[in-house]
């Protein structure tokens, strides 16, 4: 790519939307689940009597279970979010980039 | 070839048989005749693909990449059947047999990477690269010294994961198949070869997708038909458990896993960072056309695991309710009073097994067998063409012929490297038969973690990473990981057999990774040379091509 092309882009108004709504987006998404994998460790680490509770009186199974399968069903609910946006949005962006400057 | 082998395996089974009925120290399974069918067909179909795979391999972007033709949805699959390994499948459900939530905790920290690769690592990296990752980190950056690096990463990463699977899978086919151990490993290590060899990337990708097609199968089937003992309500498992478990309540609860702070943050580091800095998970987003195709890869690899784990999670707990029904599972010569854990014949990695048999009869247990088998073939062949890449196209092509190697000696050269990776597989899995190799899987993250991972994320997104600052950062990410994990119980104590560790934790990365950071840092902005000038003037072309892909299909047809 010459320099003028690369210009080109980087002075293109969508670019520029494109660019900062997507790295505003990654950023707290990734923090998002910085902070439930941390805060599940954290939590295994420091409070671990929290999570062995039953779920309800007399019951079996410990908070601990639906905690850890809510850190999964997050990962997964995550993931889908940016798939999401990216297809809907991210994506005919960039199309309309591309064609802007062919 | 593919006759050959077949008649190579028979013989060697066939040879064995006399020696099958005696049972070497009560380790050794009679010889499984419905599993070895079972493997038997697997391989002949997987060395089948191999040679279709062959005839469309010529080029060295259909070597490294199937041609980059493989879609997002088999991607992800493919990298879900990296990640879904023998030891993944039997080691977690072995872990939640005998500590209960704890192997919950592992399978966590094992997924939650996936998001992590999908908001910053996938779209830039199949944006920016070609084969490896070391060709995203050397885009804009001094390409001797950084693919230097990047390989080093890449092949200690694959060396420590290797020798892990080798000696698992040794172990394994000794106790599935009543086969020897040396036996085993050479096995795997000549079909391994000649699946990459090959077939490169596009039968490495059909071996895996096959392999994960059964595995999940085979999964779901014995977590639903387990499930149904319970009337498919969890507590009544849960409760079950709880009663058959030596260990009683406490299997509910996190425990040992997780006692220091400092270890179970730094493992969570190594489990969540490692995996965004995996050469042969890696290398898999180079199979697919485009970033689109990328981020869908990561959706299915991250639905199929979470699914994986989930399944593993259930086969692990309703295994301590339903093994412990049947004695035959126990091997008590004593007759002392039946402990589930100690007594459990083959030792816990066998529980996946041993439940395949309850639920699913002996035929059942075949395929199983058979899978467990073919997840290991599959997943060493993953690693050792992202080892052979390396080789071959990070030093080989870069580093000493200096780009002027042509394109057909390049592959000629992966191959070799293929062949001499296998070799060197199958030597260090015999030699390491009796050594402790756990801490194997868990340095290869760490490594990853503070290595790979550091230098590709800043390579992609911060501007004035220089090469300077990247080689020394990755650098003493990998010093900091491998010493600190020699120096900690796990290897000072347990295999070099010192009386106390020099550092008490076992998980490095707390402390490699962020060091790794550092030192890129520190000596990126320090950094006055020429080079680091055209390492910080090039990254605006970079990140062009980084967010929008414009110029990726040029550069891929040449």
């Amino acid at each position: 790519m010459s320099q003028a092309h690369i210009d080109q882009v980087r002075q293109h108004e969508k670019y520029k939307i494109l660019v900062e709504r997507r790295r505003k987006f990654s950023l707290k998404l990734s923090a998002i689940i910085l902070v439930i994998y941390f805060g599940y460790i954290l939590l295994l680490a420091f409070m671990p009597s929290v999570l062995a509770q039953p779920v309800a009186p007399g019951m079996i199974m410990t908070i601990g279970i639906p905690a850890g399968l809510l850190v999964i069903l997050s990962v997964i609910v995550l993931t889908t979010v940016y798939v999401a946006r990216a297809n809907k949005e991210f994506d005919p962006l960039i199309k309309e980039i591309t064609e802007d400057l062919k | 070839m593919m006759a050959w082998i077949v008649v190579f395996i028979a013989a060697l089974w066939g040879g064995d048989l006399s020696a099958a009925p005696t049972i070497d120290g009560g380790e050794k399974q009679p010889l499984n005749v419905p599993a070895i069918i079972m493997f038997l067909v697997f391989v002949a179909l997987t060395l089948g693909i191999t040679k279709w795979a062959a005839s469309r391999s010529s080029t060295r972007k259909d070597f490294y990449t199937a041609g980059g033709a493989i879609t997002g949805r088999q991607n992800g699959l493919a990298i879900a059947g990296d990640y879904m390994s023998a030891a993944s499948f039997l080691g977690i459900s072995g872990l939640v047999y005998r500590d209960g939530y704890d192997g919950l905790i592992y399978s966590i920290g094992f997924l939650v990477g996936w998001p992590i690769i999908m908001f910053l690592i996938a779209e830039p990296l199949r944006n920016l690269g070609r084969f490896t990752f070391a060709d995203v980190v050397s885009y804009r950056l001094g390409q001797i010294q950084v693919r230097c690096l990047a390989a080093s990463g890449t092949l200690v990463v694959v060396a420590f994961y290797l020798i892990a699977q080798m000696v698992g899978a040794g172990k394994l086919i000794e106790l599935l198949f009543g086969l020897d151990y040396a036996w085993a490993v050479l096995i795997v290590g000549i079909l391994m070869v000649s699946y990459v060899a090959f077939g490169g990337m596009l039968a490495t990708t059909w071996v895996q997708l096959i392999k994960a097609v059964l595995l999940l199968c085979g999964a779901t089937f014995m977590a639903v038909a387990a499930l149904a003992y319970f009337s498919f309500n969890p507590e009544i498992m849960f409760k079950e458990a709880v009663a058959a478990h030596p260990a009683g309540g406490s299997i509910m609860e996190p425990g040992q896993q997780v006692k220091d702070p400092l270890d179970a943050v730094s493992l969570g580091i190594a489990l969540m960072f490692g995996t965004a800095g995996l050469p042969h998970i890696l290398m898999r987003f180079f199979t697919v056309k485009d970033a689109q195709e990328a981020r869908k890869s990561v959706l299915y690899a991250t639905g199929f695991i979470a699914y994986f784990y989930i399944l593993t999670f259930i086969i692990g707990f309703s295994a301590i309710a339903l093994l412990a029904r049947d004695p035959s599972f126990f091997t008590n010569l004593a007759n002392e009073p039946l402990h589930i854990i100690n007594h459990l014949s083959g030792g816990t990695n066998m529980v996946a097994v041993h439940l395949a048999e309850a639920v699913g009869g002996s035929l059942f247990l075949g395929f199983i067998s058979a899978v467990a088998f073919a997840t290991i073939l599959a997943v060493v062949s993953g690693l050792t063409l992202s080892g052979a890449a390396a080789i071959s196209h990070d030093l080989y092509a870069t580093v000493i012929a200096r780009n002027k190697a042509t394109e057909s000696r390049e592959v000629l050269i992966s191959k070799l490297s293929t062949l001499v990776l296998g070799v060197i597989a199958i030597l260090l899995g015999i030699v390491f038969e009796h050594q402790n190799v756990a801490f194997m899987v868990g340095l290869a993250f760490a490594v990853a973690a503070s290595t790979n991972f550091p230098i590709l994320l800043l390579s992609i997104t911060w501007s004035k990473l220089t090469t300077r600052g990247a080689v020394w950062g990755g650098f003493s990410g990998l010093v900091a990981a491998i010493s600190l994990v020699v120096l900690s119980p796990t290897v000072w104590v347990d295999v070099l057999g010192n009386d106390a560790p020099i550092v008490s934790f076992k998980n490095p990365a707390i402390f490699s990774m962020p060091l790794a950071f550092f030192m890129a840092w520190l000596m990126s902005i320090t950094d006055r040379s020429r080079r680091g000038e055209m390492d910080r003037a090039a990254f605006d072309e970079q990140n062009v091509r980084s967010q929008v892909g414009i110029g990726v299909a040029e550069a891929s047809s040449h």
